[in-house]
C-alpha cells in the first residue's frame, strides 16, 4: 500500500506529456553508481497485516491505564476528558498546515490565539507564544532569551530544577561560553533542603531559574529571590506545572520575567515521552526577544476580525542567522489539546484537579511516613509529589510493586547519587484511596 | 529625487551634517524594499556607534534588516516619534523619518560615503543584477 | 461569519467538566501567600466548547479537504491507520520513566524504526530524539561541532549554505556559534562550484545542503561537491526536507553526506497538525554515532531493549524524556505499509507529478530553471508582476479556485517565487484541475489583475492588515473593537466552502 492513486494509463499519459519514455529517465541526474539501491526492508503490507503486527507490539507494554500509577517526575497521568480527543483529532485541525495563509486557516489561528490568552491568564503574564517543543526546550530558549536581553553570560539554576531540563539547557548553551551555576540540594536532618540561590547571584548573572513545584514537589516563597534578582539586574525565570497553577500563586504574581511549563498535563497523552507541548510567556516589554510563532489579532478591509501570524520578522524564515531561534514547527495540535482541556475545566475544574492531586498526595505521604523504615523527605509545603527514603533499593521495591499491578515512584539514584535510596512519588486525581491503601500495604510488606 | 544635501552608504543609510552633528536615516529605496515598517530598534542616547557596524534593526512584516551606522561617534538624539509611529519612516524617510543624531568623531569620515549621484548608480546597478 | 472567542462566550458559573471530590481526609492547604486568589479562565459548558471548536475546525483548509501544493512541505495523505496505532493504549499510555520491562513493545518499535530509516538513508546510526526538522538540524550541527572539537580542531568557525537554503539552516548554524557564509548558485541552479571551492578553507566546519535543493533540482555536481567538502576536512550536512524525491532512488549517505536530518511530518506522512508536532530524526555515519544525543535505544545480550544514557561522548540531551513517540509510531506504521517497493513508488510518482505540472505551466509562467525537476518545481511570477499582479495576488486568487496556495517568495533567490510540490498521493485529475486554475489565473493576471489584487473573495475573512497587527500587536484577549467587533453567536458556522 502506498496510497498512490496513479494508474498505469494515467502514468503513460503523463510521461508522454512530459516527453520521457519512463520515470527512470527523470532520475538521470542521479549518479549511476548509487542510483536505485535495493532497500533491505520488508515488502509493503496491507493495513490488516500491519495493524495486527503493530498491535502485537503495543500488547507487550503495560501502560499506566492498567496499573496504579505513582510515577510523575515531569510526566503526569491525568484524566483526559473525551471531548479533548474528539475535537482535537478532527481532520480539519490534524491534517492542516501551518497557518501561513490566514484567510483559510482561521480555525488554527483563532485556537492558537486562545491558547496564548489562556497561558497568559494561567501565568498572569502579558504575552505567550504559540508553543515550543516541550518544557525543557522552553527553558533552554528562555535562558538564551535572558542572555540576549541582559547581554550577560552567567545563569544560576536552583538545584531543584528537573535534572533533564538542566541537561537540555547545558546542551543549548554548550558552545556559547555561558557559565552555568547550580544551587545545592541536600538531605539533612531527615528533610531535603536547598541552599538559597539568591546568594549565588551577581552582576554578571543573566537570569535565575527556579521551578515551582520543584522537582521534589516542594512549594517555595520567591519574594526575597525576586528582590535579590532586582538588586543585580538579573531576570527571574520560573518553570511551572500548569495543573498546580489551578491552586498556586502564578509566576506573574511572583514577579517572574519569563515563565515556562510542560503542557502535557493539560489533556495530552504521555505517549512514552512525546509529542508534548512547551508553554512560554513573558512581560510585554520582552516580546520581541521571545522565540517561536505568535498569533495576533487583525482586521480585514471590511472591518472583520481575524487572526494572523505576526512578529514574524524575529523568526528564522526572515531573520535567518539573526533569528531569535531556529524553531520553525511549534506543537500546534498539542497546544489545541491544552486549549480544549482548559476550556472544558475552567477555573473550577482546574482547581478541582489541583486539589485532588494535593489531597491524594498528602494522604499517601501521611500513611507512608508512619511505616517503619520509610521517611518522607520533602518538607511541607509540597504539591503532589514527595521524596520517600526506602528501606530497600527503590528499584527492587518497584519490581515487587509491579507484580501487584503498581507503578512505583521514580528511583532518584539516576539523577542524585546521594539519594539512591529514595524514590519520588506522585499522586494525581487518577489515584483512588483504595489504590493508595494498597500501595501502603505493599510498601509495608516489602 | 535623492536629496543632494547628504551622503549615502552602500547599506542604504544617509548621513546629513547639521551644525556639527550628523543626522542618520534610511533611503527611500530602502523603505520601499522593506515595505511597511512595523518596528525599529535604535541605539540609546549616549551609545557609541561605528561606521559600517550594526547599530540596530528595522523590521517590516516580511523582512528584517540590520541598520549600519554611516558614521562613528556618540548618539546624542533618537527619533522617538518614528519609533512610536514607524509609518513616518515609509512616508518621509529623508525628513520626519530620521533615526538618530550622532556627534561624530570626525566629519572627514563622510568623505568615504557616496554622493547622491553615486548612490543612485549603486541602486540602479543592483536593479540590473536582479 | 466568524466565531467569538472563548472569553466572549464565557459566563460566570458555567461548568464544563467536573471531578469527584477526593475521598480522603482533607489536609490543610498551604499558606494563602502561596496560593493564587484569582484564576480568570473562561467558563463554558461542554456543548459550548464542542460547538466552538467544531465551528473553528470548519474554518480550516486541510489535506483531508484539498490539495496543498506547498513546496518542500510534502503535504501527502496522512493514513488513518497511523493515527489509530499511535492511540493504542499500549503506546499512548506509557510514562517515559516506566521500567524497560514494561515497555519492550515500544522500545522494539523504536529500534525497528531506526533500522528502517538507516536502511532508507544509508547511514549507520540514527537518533529519534529531535522534535522537529529544525531541532534535528540543531542536533546534527552540534554533532558536527563535537566531531571537530573531538579531533582537536578548534579553528573551524564557518558554515557554508547555498543562497537557496531554508532559513532554519543559517539560524541553526548561528545557534551553534558558527558564522554563516552564503554560496551562490550557477546559471543552471546548481551550487556554483568555483564559488564553493573558493570558500572551502580549513576554517569551514560544514556545508549544509538540501538535496534535491529548494529549487527542486538535484545538483549536477553532487560528487564534486562532496569531494571538495571532504578534502578540506569539513563535513557535508544534509537537510532532508526534500527526501520525498529520493526514497529508493538514492541514499544520501551514498551521495556523500555525513549527517542528515529527516522530517517525518513531510516524507513519512505524519500529520502536520496545524503547525506541529513533527519529528526530525538525525542519521549519521558510523564514526559520528558516539556523539548522538542520549538516550539511545540499545539491546542487551539477552535481547531485551533498554534506553542507554551511558555515552560519554554524547552531545547530551536535546529534549527531556523521549522523542515524539506518538509521531514515530505513525512513521513506523507508514514504512511497514509501504515497504521498499512502496517507498520507491512514492518518489517516482512525486517526481513524475512535479514534472507533469512543470510542462503544463511552463508556457504561462517562467520556470526558474527549466530542466527536469525532482519532486517540486519553482516558478517565477515575474511576467505576471509586469502586468500588475504580484505572486502574492496569484496566491490569493488560487484560494478563490479552491486551492491552498503554493509556497511563495521562497527560495529567496527566485524573483516572485512560487514553489509547487504535488505529492504522490495527488491524482492526475487533481493536477489537471490545478493546472487549469493556474492557467486561468495567468490569463486573469494579464486582463483583469484587479481580480487577483482583491482576492480572496469568498473566505470568512479577506486579507488582513498585517502591518497594523505587527505595529500594535494584540496577542491575547480581549481584542479591542478597532480590530473588528466580536462576531455574533449564530445558529451554525459558515463552512469554508472551498
Amino acid at each position: 500500500m502506498s496510497f498512490v492513486p496513479l494508474t498505469p494509463a494515467e502514468a503513460a499519459a503523463m510521461l508522454a506529456r512530459v516527453g520521457v519514455s519512463s520515470v527512470d529517465d527523470l532520475f538521470e541526474v542521479i549518479p549511476a553508481a548509487v542510483r536505485f539501491p535495493a532497500l533491505d526492508l520488508p515488502p509493503g503490507q496491507s493495513e490488516l497485516t500491519v495493524s495486527r503486527e503493530v498491535r502485537g507490539l503495543a500488547a507487550q507494554d503495560r501502560p499506566t491505564g492498567e496499573l496504579a500509577c505513582f510515577l510523575g517526575a515531569g510526566a503526569y497521568h491525568h484524566y483526559i476528558p473525551s471531548a479533548v480527543g474528539a475535537l482535537a483529532n478532527r481532520a480539519e485541525f490534524a491534517t492542516s498546515y501551518t497557518p501561513y495563509q490566514p484567510e483559510i486557516s482561521q480555525g488554527t489561528l483563532q485556537a492558537t490565539f486562545e491558547f496564548q490568552s489562556l497561558v497568559c491568564d494561567l501565568f498572569e503574564l502579558d504575552v505567550a507564544n504559540a508553543s515550543v517543543y516541550d518544557g525543557a526546550t522552553a527553558l533552554a530558549e528562555a535562558v538564551l532569551m535572558a542572555e540576549r536581553l541582559t547581554r550577560r553570560e552567567r545563569v544560576v539554576l536552583a538545584g531543584s530544577v528537573h535534572p533533564e531540563y538542566r541537561s537540555v539547557v547545558e546542551t543549548y548553551v554548550a558552545e556559547r561560553g555561558t557559565e552555568l551555576v547550580l544551587g545545592e540540594v541536600a538531605a539533612t536532618d531527615g528533610a531535603l533542603r536547598e541552599a538559597d540561590v539568591a546568594a549565588l547571584l551577581d552582576e554578571r548573572t543573566a537570569c535565575c531559574v527556579v521551578q515551582q513545584p520543584s522537582f521534589f514537589g516542594g512549594i517555595a516563597d520567591f519574594s526575597a529571590l525576586r528582590q535579590a534578582c532586582d538588586r543585580v539586574g538579573a531576570l527571574l525565570v520560573m518553570v511551572c506545572n500548569p495543573i498546580a497553577l489551578g491552586l498556586l500563586k502564578s509566576p506573574g504574581a511572583w514577579g517572574a520575567d519569563i515563565a515556562v511549563a510542560e503542557g502535557q498535563p493539560l489533556g495530552v497523552p504521555m505517549s512514552f515521552g512525546g509529542p508534548w507541548v512547551g508553554l512560554m510567556a513573558t512581560r510585554e516589554r520582552y516580546v520581541r526577544q521571545m522565540p517561536g510563532r505568535i498569533v495576533g489579532a487583525a482586521r480585514d478591509a471590511q472591518g472583520r476580525r481575524g487572526y494572523v501570524l505576526t512578529l514574524q520578522a524575529r523568526e528564522q524564515h526572515i531573520r535567518r542567522e539573526k533569528a531569535t531561534s531556529n524553531v520553525c514547527t511549534n506543537e500546534a495540535l498539542l497546544a489545541l489539546h491544552a486549549t480544549i482541556y482548559l476550556s472544558l475545566l475552567g477555573p473550577t475544574g482546574l482547581r478541582q484537579v489541583a486539589e485532588n492531586c494535593y489531597q491524594y498526595a498528602h494522604y499517601a505521604a501521611a500513611q507512608i511516613a508512619r511505616l517503619p523504615g520509610y521517611a518522607v523527605l520533602t518538607p511541607e509545603p509540597y504539591f503532589h509529589e514527595f521524596v520517600v527514603r526506602c528501606p530497600l533499593p527503590p528499584e527492587e521495591l518497584n519490581r515487587r510493586l509491579l507484580a501487584d499491578g503498581i507503578l512505583g515512584g521514580l528511583p532518584l539514584g539516576r539523577f542524585f547519587p546521594e539519594l539512591a535510596d529514595c524514590a519520588l512519588l506522585c499522586c494525581t486525581e487518577m489515584n483512588t484511596r483504595a489504590e493508595i491503601d494498597k500501595l501502603v500495604a505493599a510498601l509495608a510488606a516489602a | 529625487m535623492t536629496p543632494e544635501d547628504r551622503r549615502y552608504s552602500s547599506e542604504h543609510e544617509w548621513a546629513r551634517v547639521d551644525g556639527g552633528e550628523v543626522v542618520v536615516g534610511i533611503t527611500d529605496f530602502a523603505q520601499n524594499q522593506l515595505g511597511d515598517v512595523v518596528y525599529v530598534e535604535l541605539p540609546r542616547v549616549g551609545d557609541q556607534v561605528k561606521q559600517m557596524k550594526v547599530m540596530g534593526v528595522i523590521e517590516s512584516v516580511k523582512a528584517a534588516s540590520d541598520l549600519y551606522s554611516p558614521v562613528t561617534g556618540e548618539v546624542v538624539a533618537v527619533n522617538d516619534a518614528a519609533v512610536a509611529e514607524p509609518q513616518a519612516i515609509n512616508d518621509s524617510p529623508y525628513d520626519r523619518g530620521w533615526l538618530i543624531r550622532v556627534r561624530p568623531d570626525s566629519l572627514d569620515e563622510l568623505n568615504g560615503l557616496m554622493s547622491a549621484q553615486e548612490y543612485d548608480l549603486h541602486v540602479s546597478d543592483r536593479g540590473a543584477e536582479e | 461569519m466568524g466565531e467569538p472567542l472563548l472569553s466572549e462566550l464565557s459566563v460566570e458559573g458555567r461548568l464544563g467538566h467536573r471531578f469527584p471530590a477526593p475521598d480522603v481526609p482533607a489536609a490543610p492547604l498551604p499558606d494563602a501567600g502561596l496560593l493564587r486568589d484569582r484564576l480568570p479562565l473562561p467558563q463554558l459548558s461542554e456543548l459550548e466548547v464542542v460547538r466552538h471548536f467544531t465551528r473553528l475546525s470548519q474554518l480550516n483548509y486541510a489535506v483531508d479537504t484539498g490539495f496543498y501544493p506547498l513546496g518542500s512541505c510534502t503535504m501527502k495523505y496522512n493514513p488513518k491507520i497511523d493515527d489509530e496505532m499511535a492511540r493504542l493504549p499500549g503506546f499512548a499510555g506509557l510514562h517515559p520513566y516506566q521500567p524497560a520491562e514494561t515497555t519492550q513493545g515500544a522500545l522494539r518499535l523504536l529500534a525497528e524504526l531506526e533500522a528502517a530509516l538507516a536502511e532508507i538513508t544509508g547511514f549507520a546510526a540514527i537518533t529519534l530524539q529531535p522534535s522537529a526538522g529544525a531541532h534535528g538540524e540543531l542536533t546534527g550541527m552540534l554533532i558536527i561541532r563535537a566531531h571537530h572539537l573531538g579531533a582537536g580542531d578548534t579553528g573551524r568557525r564557518r558554515v557554508l549554505v547555498p543562497d537557496s537554503a531554508h532559513g532554519t539552516n543559517p539560524a541553526t548554524a548561528a545557534m551553534c556559534g558558527y558564522e554563516t557564509v552564503t554560496v551562490p548558485a550557477d546559471a543552471r541552479g546548481n551550487v556554483d562550484l568555483d564559488a564553493l571551492r573558493r570558500e572551502l578553507r580549513e576554517d569551514v566546519a560544514a556545508l549544509m545542503l538540501t538535496a534535491p535543493s529548494t529549487l527542486g533540482l538535484f545538483d549536477e555536481h553532487m560528487p564534486e561537491i562532496a569531494a571538495a567538502v571532504h578534502e578540506v576536512g569539513a563535513l557535508l550536512y544534509g537537510d532532508g526536507a526534500n527526501l520525498n524525491a529520493l526514497l529508493g532512488v538514492a541514499r544520501p549517505a551514498d551521495l556523500g553526506f555525513d549527517v542528515m536530518h529527516m522530517n517525518l511530518h513531510k516524507t513519512f506522512a505524519t500529520p502536520h497538525g496545524g503547525g506541529g508536532p513533527g519529528a526530525g530524526p538525525v542519521a549519521v555515519r558510523a564514526d559520528l554515532a558516539r556523539y548522538l544525543p542520549v538516550p539511545v535505544v540499545a539491546r542487551a545480550a539477552d535481547g531485551r531493549y533498554f534506553l542507554d544514557s551511558n555515552r560519554p561522548d554524547s552531545i547530551g540531551r536535546v529534549r527531556a524524556f523521549g522523542g515524539h513517540f506518538g509521531v514515530l509510531v505513525r512513521a513506523y506504521t507508514y514504512i511497514r505499509l509501504l515497504g521498499a517497493d512502496g517507498l520507491r513508488q512514492v518518489s517516482e510518482t512525486a517526481v513524475l507529478n512535479a514534472n507533469y505540472l512543470r510542462v503544463l505551466l511552463q508556457d504561462a509562467y517562467d520556470v526558474a530553471y527549466n530542466r527536469p525537476c525532482m519532486h517540486e518545481v519553482v516558478l517565477s511570477g515575474r511576467r505576471q508582476k509586469a502586468r500588475g499582479a504580484r505572486t502574492l495576488d496569484l496566491a490569493k486568487r488560487l484560494i478563490d479556485y479552491g486551492y491552498h496556495p503554493p509556497t511563495i517568495y521562497f527560495p529567496l533567490v527566485v524573483d516572485e517565487a512560487l514553489m509547487i510540490e504535488p505529492p504522490e498521493t495527488e491524482s492526475k485529475p487533481t493536477l489537471d484541475a490545478f493546472a487549469a486554475a493556474m492557467l486561468a489565473i495567468a490569463a486573469e493576471a494579464a486582463e483583469q489583475p484587479e481580480l487577483l489584487r482583491e482576492a480572496p473573495h469568498h473566505t470568512p475573512v479577506g486579507r488582513l492588515d498585517e502591518t497594523t497587527a505587527a505595529r500594535h500587536p494584540v496577542l491575547r484577549w480581549p481584542v479591542p473593537d478597532e480590530l473588528g467587533a466580536a462576531p455574533a453567536a449564530v445558529g451554525r458556522a459558515q463552512p469554508l466552502g472551498v
